[in-house]
C-alpha cells in the first residue's frame, strides 16, 4: 500500500491550498533551523575564510585522506571476503543433519552476533600478545573482529535464504540421489545467493562502517588519519570541517552501495516476481 | 577466574552505565525516529523531503563519526555538556534514523481500510496517524525494533572509545591491570553483553505476545 495516497484525501483546491501554507510554514521552520545552525558556526568563527583555506592550500591533507580512505577499503575488502567465506561455512553447519555440527555453529553465530564488535576486535587486539607473545597489526586485529561478526550474520542471511527456497527442491534434488551436501552445494545455494544479494550489499555497508572501529586499536584508517590531521597546526581550526568531510565521504559510499542494493533488489523482482522471497536484515 | 570474582563491582558498575546508556539512548531515538517518520510520511513535501535526507544521511555514517562529530565538533560550536550526555545524544541520533525507517515501514504494513476508514469518519491527517495508524503500527513493529534496541546496546561500546566507563572500557581497564587474566576478563564482559542482550530480547517476545493477544 502506499501510504502517501491513503493517509490523506487526495487534495481538492482547499486541501491544496492548505498543503501550500503548510509547505511555506515547514520551508520556514527548516529555514529557521539553518539559519539558527549557521548562526552558531558564524558566532564561533566557524564561517571565517581561515578555516576553509587549509582544504583549498594543503594538497598533503587530501593525500593523507586518500590513505586513509585506501586503508579503509582495504579492511573491508578483506574483511568481506573472509566473513563470505566464514558465513557459509557456519550456514552449512548449520543447515547440517548433524547435531555434532549444528549445535556448535549455533553457539559460534548466536555468540559472535551478541557481542558488540567494538569489544571483539579490542579483545583480540589485547589478547594476541599475552597468548602468542608476539604483537599483532592492527589491520588484522580489525580484519578478525569484522570476519567474526560479519560471518555469524552473513550465516544467518544465507540460512535464511535457503530456507526461504520451496521445499519442493530439496525433494527433488534428494530424490534424483544427490547428497545432502550435493543438494546444498549444487541446488540450493546457487538459488538462495540470488535471493540474498540485497541483503549481503546491505551488510557490506555495515562492514564499512564498523571499519571506522579501527581508529581505537590505531589502524590507520579514515577516522584514524582525520584525528591525527587535525593535530596539525594548519588544521587546529577546521576540526569540525575535517570530521564532516569524513562523514560525507562514508555517506557517498555508501549511498552507492544502497543503490546497488536497491537495483538487485528490483532486478530480482522483475525475473522472479513479485511473490519471491526476500531475506530482512537490520543493517545497523 | 579470580580476577572477574574480584572485580564483580567494577563489571556490575560499568554494564550499570551500559544499561543507562541503552535506555536513555532507546527513549531518545524512539521519540526522534517517530516524528522522522510522521514527516516521512506527511502531505507536506519540504518535510517529507527533509526526513528522507536525514535517514539517508544519518544511516550512512558510521557511528564512530557521530560520536566524534558529538564530542570534539561540537565544542567547536560552543556546545558543550558531559562525556554521558554527548555519548545518549550521539547514540539516540543514530538509532533514531533505524528507528523512523522501522516505522515508516510499520505504518505501511496497516490495513490501507483503516486509515480510509478514519479519513471517511473526518479525521485529520494527524488524527488518523496518531489514533488509528500509529497505534496498530507499533505492534507489528516490535520485532524490528527489538532488533534496533539490542543492536542499541551492543553500540553503547563505541562510548568506551570516547571515555566512557562502561562495559567494554571496564574490561580494557581490567586487562591493562591484569594482564595474566585475559581469557577470564574478556569472556567475562562477552558474557554481560550477551546475558543483556538474551535478557532484551525475551522481555521484546513477551511484549510481542501481549500486543499479539491485545488485537
Amino acid at each position: 500500500m502506499s501510504s502517501q495516497v491513503v493517509l490523506y484525501d487526495v487534495p481538492g483546491p482547499r486541501a491544496r491550498r492548505r498543503v501550500l501554507i503548510g509547505s511555506l510554514v515547514g520551508l520556514l521552520l527548516l529555514g529557521a533551523l539553518l539559519a539558527l545552525l549557521l548562526r552558531r558556526f558564524a558566532d564561533n568563527g566557524q564561517l571565517e575564510p581561515e578555516v576553509y583555506r587549509p582544504f583549498l592550500e594543503q594538497p598533503l591533507f587530501w593525500e593523507r585522506l586518500g590513505d586513509g580512505l585506501r586503508n579503509t577499503l582495504k579492511a573491508a575488502a578483506y574483511g568481506l571476503v573472509l566473513a563470505l567465506v566464514l558465513g557459509f561455512v557456519l550456514a552449512a553447519g548449520r543447515l547440517s543433519q548433524s547435531v555434532l555440527l549444528r549445535v556448535p555453529a549455533t553457539v559460534v553465530v548466536e555468540f559472535f552476533r551478541a557481542t558488540p564488535l567494538l569489544l571483539l576486535i579490542l579483545a583480540i587486539f589485547l589478547a594476541y600478545p599475552i597468548l602468542v607473545g608476539s604483537s599483532i597489526d592492527p589491520l588484522w586485529a580489525l580484519v578478525a573482529g569484522l570476519t567474526l561478526y560479519n560471518g555469524a550474520v552473513i550465516a544467518e542471511i544465507v540460512r535464511a535464504g535457503v530456507q526461504a527456497l520451496p521445499k519442493g527442491q530439496t525433494e527433488a534434488a534428494l530424490a534424483v540421489g544427490l547428497s545432502r551436501g550435493q543438494t546444498l552445494r549444487v541446488v540450493l545455494l546457487p538459488q538462495a545467493v540470488r535471493i540474498m544479494l540485497p541483503a549481503l550489499v546491505s551488510q557490506l555497508v555495515v562492514l564499512l562502517k564498523d571499519t571506522s572501529l579501527g581508529f581505537i586499536i590505531a589502524y590507520e584508517e579514515l577516522l584514524r588519519t582525520s584525528r591525527f590531521l587535525v593535530e596539525a597546526p594548519e588544521f587546529s581550526r577546521s576540526s569540525l570541517q575535517v570530521f564532516l568531510v569524513i562523514a560525507v565521504i562514508y555517506v557517498v559510499i555508501n549511498l552507492l552501495l544502497g543503490r546497488l542494493a536497491a537495483y538487485l533488489e528490483g532486478r530480482q523482482r522483475k525475473q522472479f516476481g513479485g511473490g519471491t522471497p526476500q531475506v530482512e536484515t537490520t543493517t545497523l | 577466574m579470580d580476577v572477574v570474582v574480584e572485580n564483580l563491582d567494577v563489571f556490575a558498575r560499568g554494564f550499570w552505565l551500559t544499561v543507562q546508556l541503552t535506555l536513555l539512548g532507546a527513549v531518545g531515538a524512539l521519540l526522534l525516529g517517530t516524528l522522522i517518520a510522521a514527516m516521512r510520511v506527511s502531505p507536506i513535501p519540504p518535510l517529507r523531503a527533509f526526513a528522507v535526507g536525514y535517514t539517508e544521511v544519518v544511516r550512512n555514517t558510521p557511528l564512530t563519526v557521530v560520536f566524534t562529530i558529538a564530542i570534539f565538533g561540537l565544542p567547536k560550536l560552543d556546545l558543550t555538556t558531559s562525556l554521558f550526555r554527548f555519548a545518549v545524544l550521539a547514540l539516540a541520533v543514530y538509532t533514531s534514523a533505524f528507528v523512523a525507517e522501522a516505522v515508516r515501514s510499520g505504518i505501511n504494513s496497516v490495513a490501507a481500510g483503516q486509515a480510509e476508514a478514519a479519513r471517511s469518519i473526518g479525521m485529520s491527517f494527524s488524527q488518523t496517524l496518531s489514533l488509528v495508524v500509529l497505534p496498530q503500527a507499533f505492534r507489528n513493529i516490535v520485532p524490528p525494533l527489538a532488533s534496533i534496541f539490542i543492536a542499541l546496546l551492543k553500540n553503547t561500546s563505541i562510548a568506551a572509545a570516547f571515555g566512557t566507563r562502561e562495559g567494554t572500557q571496564t574490561m580494557q581497564q581490567l586487562i591493562n591491570a591484569n594482564g595474566q587474566a585475559v581469557i577470564p576478563i574478556i569472556l567475562a564482559s562477552a558474557a554481560g553483553y550477551v546475558v543483556l542482550a538474551l535478557g532484551s530480547g525475551f522481555l521484546f517476545s513477551r511484549l510481542e505476545r501481549r500486543l499479539a493477544v491485545a488485537r
